[in-house]
């Protein structure tokens, strides 16, 4: 037992549960095992979990009738220990290709801040960042780990239209535009890869507690990619993370 | 099969929800006034899950190539078989070649149409809830097809009718638990809440059901997490945000209370401009 866990009743049929209210790596993982206890525990009361970066949400198929009981029983799951509920971590190699076809807004960002274009590249592809877990829009990653020097406002007004694979960044977050979608954040590269195949019955490759890092690619093995993704035969480049 | 002659406003395809794929950012859709989808379900002997025609304002014309049978529940929209108007809230048997067509909308916002076994166009991540990305479009068109079960001869043909009530088309007044940050709210706030009479804005819609009246806030953004459905959201600009059936898996707005089930059925089959309450309930146990 890590954290003191708050459990808030909230609606009918859920349950949140919520941690420290701070952006950090243990309750990131304290949150990933948690959850994988409950989906391991197999509980067919209970029809899906979401978590995001400090709080979990256990929603129940049907009317919760007595909070006490399940919150005891998920306190008691929290404090249980478990041989199988691992917290094994991937990390991904994510292809960008920054050429200014794509990117939008790096001269502008590398005039505010005074950097080269190769210095923003070299700033966005050094780190490993963080995915704390997938919302906004069907595989939509929340990256944490942007370089201080990246962190640059939301645009005034948002574009209505935002290519799908575009690579942005919104304040302290970077990510990645799996589909078209309107959007607010500055565009620096795109990626040629899937982030949400619906085909897939786990439609993305990634989840919660796994690293992403950014390799730059030319606009030839952007659009080889492309093609090699559309036929179904690309690999992501991956490694498990070993403490 | 069902043929759309014209697709009218918006109408989709629903059933009961996409749920398990919240984890991935996927919203869990399903129809806006789930008491009223499942009461047509339940006037064919559907199972609760089977997947309706949701249809918002101003209905569809539909063409069935089958023989089956319907039942037409929430907004009164004034349907009508071959040109002849036609009953709500009770089994009708329709033959193939028949045309199914909507008139003046008389009250509430969203009307459902169930078939004998339910429409039966692809399930993809586990329903049928027409969502754009996951299925092939996020509503009807002119010309789309979609597959029916066809009739056997033991379905039953008594005219099953109910008595349905429909109470929550003209009620005003939505029962709301407190949210999980209900408690940064000021006294002030909460009374400005309770007594305010809040109109739907123009640009609601299924993602969200935003008020016109604006609330004086200081309450600062919360780190991102969850919402569901019914979450009432205050912004930084004072506008009470509702998140509907298509919402986000998760937000960053505070998240001051949140619609009952009862509250969200009665919520979305208000049209623009029409006016509610919010009152504070206990939350659920």
């Amino acid at each position: 037992m890590k954290y003191d866990l708050v459990f808030k009743s909230y609606n009918e049929h859920s349950i949140l549960i919520e941690w420290p209210s701070r952006i950090e790596e243990d309750i990131l993982e304290d949150i990933q095992i948690f959850k994988q206890k409950i989906q391991n525990s197999a509980n067919e009361q209970i029809l899906y979990v979401n978590s995001a970066y400090n709080s979990l949400l256990v929603a129940y198929r049907n009317y919760i009738s007595e909070l006490n009981t399940k919150r005891a029983e998920l306190q008691a799951l929290y404090n249980s220990v478990s041989n199988t509920a691992r917290f094994e971590q991937r990390l991904w190699k994510i292809p960008v290709c920054y050429d200014d076809t794509f990117a939008l807004d790096s001269e502008d960002i590398c005039n505010e801040r005074g950097i080269s274009k190769s210095d923003l590249i070299a700033l966005h592809t050094n780190s490993k960042y963080t995915l704390y877990f997938i919302g906004f829009l069907p595989g939509f990653m929340y990256l944490g780990g942007l370089d201080k020097q990246l962190h640059i406002p939301r645009r005034q007004s948002p574009r209505a239209r935002i290519s799908k694979g575009a690579v942005g960044i919104g304040d302290m977050q970077t990510g990645i535009y799996p589909n078209v979608s309107p959007g607010g954040w500055n565009i620096i590269g795109n990626s040629p890869l899937e982030f949400f195949d619906v085909s897939r019955t786990v439609p993305c490759f990634a989840k919660a507690g796994d690293k992403l890092q950014f390799v730059a690619v030319d606009l030839e093995e952007h659009s080889r990619i492309v093609e090699q993704v559309t036929k179904g035969i690309y690999q992501i480049e991956s490694e498990v993370i070993h403490d | 099969m069902i043929e759309v002659l014209h697709s009218g406003l918006y109408t989709s395809i629903q059933d009961q929800g996409r749920f398990g794929f919240q984890e991935f950012g996927v919203p869990s859709s399903g129809a806006m006034d789930q008491y009223s989808a499942d009461l047509a379900n339940l006037l064919l002997g559907n199972d609760t899950n089977d997947a309706v025609l949701e249809m918002t304002i101003q209905g569809p014309k539909l063409k069935f190539h089958s023989d089956t049978q319907i039942a037409i529940t929430g907004a009164e929209m004034s349907p009508s078989l071959n040109d002849k108007p036609i009953a709500v809230h009770q089994r009708i048997a329709i033959n193939t070649g028949d045309v199914l067509s909507f008139g003046a909308l008389k009250q509430g916002c969203r009307t459902y149409l169930a078939v004998k076994g339910g429409f039966q166009s692809s399930v993809m991540l586990n329903s049928r809830s027409m969502y754009s990305g996951i299925t092939e479009t996020k509503m009807l068109k002119r010309g789309d097809t979609i597959p029916i079960e066809s009739l056997t001869s033991e379905t039953s043909t008594n005219k099953a009718s109910i008595k349905a009530n429909i109470n929550h088309l003209s009620d005003s007044e939505l029962s709301v638990f407190k949210g999980p940050e209900f408690d940064s709210l000021d006294e002030t706030t909460i009374k400005v809440l309770t007594t305010t009479e809040f109109s739907v804005s123009n640009s609601s819609n299924r993602m969200a059901y935003l008020f016109n009246e604006v609330l004086p806030n200081d309450l600062p953004q919360i780190i991102t997490a969850p919402s569901l459905p019914g979450t009432v959201q205050l912004t930084p600009s004072g506008q009470l945000i509702v998140l509907a059936k298509d919402c986000q898996t998760t937000g960053g707005y505070p998240r001051i209370l949140q619609l009952s089930q009862e509250a969200m059925h009665c919520l979305f089959q208000k049209k623009a401009q029409q006016k509610v309450q919010l009152k504070i309930v206990d939350n659920p146990v």
